[in-house]
């Protein structure tokens, strides 16, 4: 069974339905003990980011988390789910303190700035559909080269090494809504760029991943990366 | 880079579409969901229900179509028509629409966007705005609620400029001199919104070729173009309008 992380912040059918689309046995829980027995676990992206480390204190959730998330069951937190696999985050905590996440990739989660470093304006949120880049392992600078020369550069650019990113097109269009980015990472597997280039997906050990952009609503590309998180599920 | 959005628009009554809808291999042709899906498969970015339905009696049709919608669709879609409290927009919501569009309400009330901004995030707030080219002065524009029955002498760039202060994440502009004309968008109208707000700007009303959705685009600097009948006529598909869209150099998902 696969978990769908309910923290009690809004509406998760659509993830739950999208799993099952593609054939995963998923069920929305806010149980603990329900997280603890689910053979994968989706931590969806609603709310705000102190607001959903409280909620899941409150539940008991988040010791579930860390528990089987280290005990390597696969794990895919989507959008703010990401951003809870950070170790901190500013969204809806106070100034100069902000809240604590489950700790498994250093940093903090960051407001996306309104300006680019040229002075450009963009808008933010970051809503609507943007391409997704595999990062170089030398880290994102090289990959934000890689994106800006796109779409010229798409045929030579490497494929994504990342097991949930398989067979997924490089320069792939998915549907982003947020307003705040994960910190550069060791663990980028694909960056996107807006105002700034930032992580679009992260893997944080062998089976724990993390995407900015919502596969759920991301039509057939997203499908795709759901059935690879599932494929990924059963083989594990 | 962020893509620019294609975006068919349904309107909807008791569940069913009823602008016309001439699709050869559809099952059931009113079915909005069926017809989703077929935009979908032509790469459209989102789609719009809009609850044309009278009384809001009958609105649980509509509660039912979004929940559907929310198992059937992999794609974000709006709800509007009718919405007038952060209730009835938290059932759409609840049903599982991505966003919700106000139109009336929000000129009657504007805090009714900041109250649903709070409770859902601005980016599932969407102000849907009517406006007419004022006589006296082809440089203003005039806001009309009540589905284009009623004048309110509020100025639509000035409504626009508040709306997007008080928490509406997107803002849906419905040219009422073109809608329907199929003489291309009011690309003054979009342009002099567009560059008044810094949330996105939907163009929406009389498109009637490939090349009004690109001039929404790049003369009226819109974010996104919505459209009906050409789509439901099947007269252009949306993978017909992105091809041309991306010959025109705007950046578009295909």
């Amino acid at each position: 069974m696969i978990a769908v992380v309910d923290y009690h912040k809004g509406n998760l059918k659509s993830v739950e339905r999208g799993l099952r689309f593609v054939g995963g046995d998923a069920r929305i829980t806010d149980d603990p003990a329900a997280i603890r027995n689910a053979s994968a676990i989706v931590l969806p992206g609603v709310g705000a980011y102190a607001d959903a480390v409280a909620t899941m204190a409150e539940l008991g959730q988040d010791e579930a988390l860390r528990e089987r998330i280290a005990a390597g069951v696969p794990f895919m937190g989507i959008c703010l789910g990401l951003h809870l696999l950070f170790d901190e985050g500013v969204e809806g905590a106070p100034a100069g303190s902000p809240a604590h996440g489950l700790g498994f990739a250093r940093g903090v989660v960051e407001r996306m700035p309104r300006l680019s470093a040229d002075g450009a304006a963009f808008k933010v949120p970051h809503v609507g559909w943007n391409a997704v880049w595999p990062a170089t392992p030398d880290g994102r600078h090289a990959s934000k080269t890689a994106a800006e020369a796109a779409p010229a550069s798409g045929e030579q650019c490497e494929p994504f090494a990342c097991p949930l990113l398989a067979n997924v097109k490089p320069g792939e269009y998915f549907y982003f809504t947020h307003s705040y980015i994960a910190p550069e990472t060791p663990g980028t597997v694909a960056v996107t760029t807006h105002s700034v280039t930032f992580p679009s997906a992260v893997q944080v050990s062998e089976t724990a991943f993390g995407l900015q952009f919502h596969p759920e609503k991301s039509s057939d590309a997203g499908m795709l990366v759901l059935r690879n998180f599932v494929k990924f599920a059963e083989r594990a | 880079m962020l893509t620019k959005r294609v975006i068919p628009c349904m309107d909807v009554k008791d569940g069913r579409v009823v602008k016309g809808v001439n699709f050869v291999n559809l099952r059931d042709a009113g079915d909005p969901i069926e017809l989703a899906q077929r935009y979908d498969e032509q790469k459209a970015d989102e789609v719009v229900f809009l609850d044309i339905t009278a009384t809001s009696d009958d609105r649980a049709t509509t509660v039912v179509l979004a929940s559907r919608a929310s198992e059937q669709l992999h794609l974000p879609y709006t709800v509007g028509g009718g919405m007038r409290t952060v209730a009835d927009m938290r059932r759409m919501i609840a049903a599982g629409a991505d966003k919700v569009s106000v139109n009336s309400a929000a000129v009657k009330d504007p805090s009714l966007l900041t109250q649903a901004a709070h409770a859902f995030g601005t980016q599932a707030v969407i102000c849907a705005i009517d406006a007419k080219q004022r006589r006296d002065n082809p440089n203003k524009w005039e806001v009309y609620i009540a589905g284009g029955r009623t004048a309110t002498d509020i100025d639509a760039v000035a409504w626009a400029r508040e709306a997007a202060k008080r928490g509406a994440g997107e803002i849906l502009l419905t040219s009422m001199d073109r809608d329907g004309s199929r003489e291309g968008f009011d690309c003054a109208l979009t342009r002099a919104v567009a560059r008044a707000v810094d949330i996105p700007v939907i163009a929406s009303g009389g498109v009637g070729c490939l090349e009004h959705f690109a001039e929404g685009i790049i003369e009226g600097e819109a974010d996104a173009v919505l459209a009906a009948s050409v789509f439901h006529y099947g007269e252009l598909t949306v993978r017909q309008v992105k091809e041309y869209l991306r010959g025109q150099g705007v950046a578009v998902r295909l």
